[in-house]
């Protein structure tokens, strides 16, 4: 077990005043294996995983009890939470899989059922589902976000993430986060991978090709930067797979690292690909590894015609079942699973006569304590951490409850982060950005480094203070809003809301942009002026390079200083007209 | 066939095309409606530059990013298969003046052009083609965002 002996006597002593004192061997066998016994269905299986964020040893996380959906997404899966979802896919309450896709009981329930995820856990379990059905009719897919998110794949630039999937057996993978480093190192880590990398939305800016670029891309008529899709036997059936990055990731992300490459949805290049894949290439089926979100990708199953299959990441959704969007073709099977390395996707499929006939799906939760590691990939993994471990390792702080980001905004994990940036950069008001990734540390565990490098670890860490308006901070809200609510998926970008610091406000998420936003109040009591500025504290710039220290050593200094991670008042704003919407639960 | 890096660099370094690119801003100035060009408001700058506003019509095509990973410089291609293309131009609602650019196109020419655009805000960006006295339209939104904050 991971946990150092003071944390696990802190925990014991918690679950026992709770009343819910793990049971000796949890682990059943029987129970674990009832739970990976995957009835073998068709003659293709698709094992599919996304948005790990580097976390290769277990860990703890907690789902969304706020994921709003808006317009058309009202109601609709990937926008319920806690019961809402529960009946919606007719999971029983209190039961393993409750924990898993919702936050229900979840301080409690993290104490009985444990960890989550692992690749050493991971392997085992990839390697069961291929062997039962058939390793040769199987394929490993992975949707991104794989590179980043841990000290160790800060450190050796997302090398160790290549390894650790060369040993999981990844035979393809799309990216995102992976685009963070810069271009010739994304390059690097491509070559490095034993799998294929694919994006059919990635192009060559024009500046680029006429700079010479064109010695390493895919395609210089099409001006594709990476292979768009490949094609598999297997089953008897030929199976085409399209690979779809981040649109956003110029957007959301550091341009500067990656120049010379260019993104976007493309629906209607990937129209033309399929079509073009369908008449020429004699496929049974058309699968898509996708990062679009999840709501991008049911707007594109909407609008493209001719895909089985779009195996989704990005929006961190673990979605029980997948969704069935209708179009001219057919019908589009979306499905998306997660993050953290949280899930494992078995999608099965029964190909005959040239197409996809039906289907099994299962969204596998994967709990570490009911799978052992696999030695090889265990040993890896000490490998890569050992260099790192005094880092790693350092006691922060006793966590004084329940540390979180995941959710629409702020989680306590984020106030944390917003309080360490005003408190040690004296400001009045801080910044945070809404990822979606960040790992969970329940009430009485100690804080490590690892864990403030879970919530904080990217390749542009530095943070900055500066003077801004009241109106300048209206319009960022406003901004980073419209791409969480806007109706049409297209116009959105995936993140959470932006965490802040020192203020609260008020929000309507149903309205249009420059309207969701008001009374904006301090702390104090002050309304938020918009002539008036503001000394303001935050991280991660897109735009230039910052000047501060790195975010995690701020964090650190803030914890290290307090040796308790708690709270003094959550800021998160007053939400209108979202009563009654499935996509939250306890929210005031 | 040519592939895109020749047809670009045919275009930056060929001699001719050159020539004909520093002899446009002339060309260019001589036709200048100031008038349109400077209106801050685009019905009147559609009708001073076109004499009236356009009709939106499935035959034209405008290609922009819905969400533009730099307001500085907004890819849009505009084409259209319609015959007798006298002129394509563009104008962004937004922008302190809409009108962004008008190509004059020469009979027998493909018409289909490509520029990159500056826009300070979302917009909704509108190509008008004129062809055979008629005026014809595509609109689209694209969004310019602060970015950041992605999950």
């Amino acid at each position: 077990m991971s946990m150092s002996r003071r944390e696990f006597a802190q925990l014991m002593g918690l679950a026992g005043a709770a009343g819910m004192l793990p049971l000796q061997g949890f682990a059943a066998k029987k129970q674990s294996s009832e739970l990976y016994e995957v009835p073998s269905f068709g003659n293709v299986r698709l094992l599919h995983i996304t948005d790990c964020h580097a976390q290769l040893m277990p860990v703890y996380f907690r789902e969304p009890n706020v994921n709003l959906g808006i317009g058309g997404a009202r109601g609709n899966a990937p926008h319920l939470v806690g019961d809402k979802l529960l009946n919606h896919f007719g999971i029983r309450a209190n039961s393993l899989e409750a924990h898993a896709f919702t936050s229900l009981n979840y301080d409690s329930a993290a104490l009985k059922y444990g960890k989550v995820g692992g690749f050493a856990h991971i392997k085992t379990l990839i390697n069961r589902l291929r062997q039962s059905y058939g390793s040769e009719n199987t394929l490993l897919l992975d949707g991104g976000d794989t590179w980043q998110g841990s000290g160790t794949a800060y450190k050796t630039r997302g090398m160790d993430m290549v390894e650790a999937s060369n040993d999981l057996g990844v035979d393809i993978m799309t990216g995102h986060w992976e685009f963070t480093y810069h271009q010739e190192e994304v390059l690097k880590n491509i070559k490095a991978f034993n799998g294929e990398f694919l994006a059919q939305n990635v192009f060559i800016t024009e500046d680029a090709l006429f700079e010479g670029a064109d010695d390493y891309i895919h395609d210089e008529d099409s001006g594709r930067v990476f292979k768009p899709y490949t094609i598999r036997e297997m089953g008897g059936a030929r199976i085409a797979v399209i690979g779809q990055c981040f649109p956003r990731t110029k957007i959301a992300n550091p341009a500067r690292f990656i120049p010379d490459w260019t993104f976007d949805i493309y629906d209607d290049s990937l129209q033309e690909l399929v079509d073009e894949i369908r008449g020429s290439e004699s496929v049974d089926a058309v699968i898509v590894i996708s990062h679009n979100g999840m709501d991008v990708d049911l707007e594109m199953a909407r609008r493209v015609s001719g895909v089985d299959v779009i195996l989704g990441g990005h929006t961190h959704d673990g979605i029980p079942a997948p969704t069935i969007v209708k179009n001219n073709g057919g019908k589009t099977l979306v499905c998306n699973v997660g993050s953290n390395g949280k899930f494992v996707g078995v999608m099965d499929l029964d190909i005959r006569a040239g197409k996809v006939q039906d289907f099994r799906y299962r969204l596998l939760p994967v709990f570490s304590d009911l799978i052992p590691a696999d030695s090889q990939m265990t040993k890896l993994i000490e490998d890569i951490r050992a260099p790192h471990m005094p880092w790693l390792s350092e006691e922060l702080a006793v966590a004084d409850e329940l540390m979180f980001r995941r959710g629409n905004f702020n989680g306590t994990f984020d106030q944390v982060i917003c309080d360490a940036l005003r408190n040690v950069n004296d400001a009045h008001i801080s910044l945070s950005p809404g990822f979606r990734w960040g790992t969970t540390v329940l009430k009485g565990q100690m804080v490590t480094m690892e864990h403030v490098l879970d919530q904080t670890c990217l390749t542009y860490p530095e943070t900055y203070v500066r003077e801004m308006k009241g109106e300048e901070l209206k319009l960022i809200l406003e901004d980073v809003a419209d791409n969480l609510f806007n109706p049409d998926p297209y116009l959105q970008s995936g993140g959470d809301m932006v965490r802040v610091g020192g203020f609260d406000y008020v929000c309507d998420p149903t309205q249009s942009i420059g309207k969701r936003i008001s009374e904006m109040t301090l702390d104090n009591g002050e309304k938020v002026e918009a002539s008036k500025s503001y000394k303001v504290s935050g991280w991660a710039t897109v735009g230039s390079r910052s000047e501060g220290a790195d975010i995690w050593d701020v964090v650190a200094t803030h914890l290290r200083d307090r040796k308790v991670a708690s709270i003094d008042k959550l800021n998160t704003p007053k939400l209108k007209n979202v009563a009654g919407n499935p996509g939250i639960m306890d929210y005031s | 066939m040519m592939n895109r890096r020749k047809v670009i660099k045919a275009l930056a370094t060929g001699g001719a095309l050159i020539g004909a690119s520093v002899l446009m801003p002339g060309l260019a100035l001589a036709g200048w409606n100031k008038e349109a060009f400077g209106s801050e408001n685009q019905g009147m700058a559609m009708k001073s530059l076109l004499g009236a506003e356009p009709a939106a019509s499935a035959d034209v095509s405008l290609k922009a990013p819905s969400i533009a990973e730099n307001g500085a410089v907004v890819p849009v291609t505009v084409k259209t298969a319609v015959a007798n293309v006298e002129s394509i131009s563009i104008f962004v609602e937004g922008n302190p003046t809409p009108l962004v650019a008008e190509f004059m196109i020469p009979a027998g020419t493909k018409a289909e052009v490509s520029t990159r655009i500056r826009m300070g805000k979302t917009s909704n960006i509108t190509a008008v083609v004129k062809a055979d006295g008629q005026l014809l339209s595509a609109s689209q939104e694209t969004k310019v965002t602060i970015g950041g904050c992605g999950g």
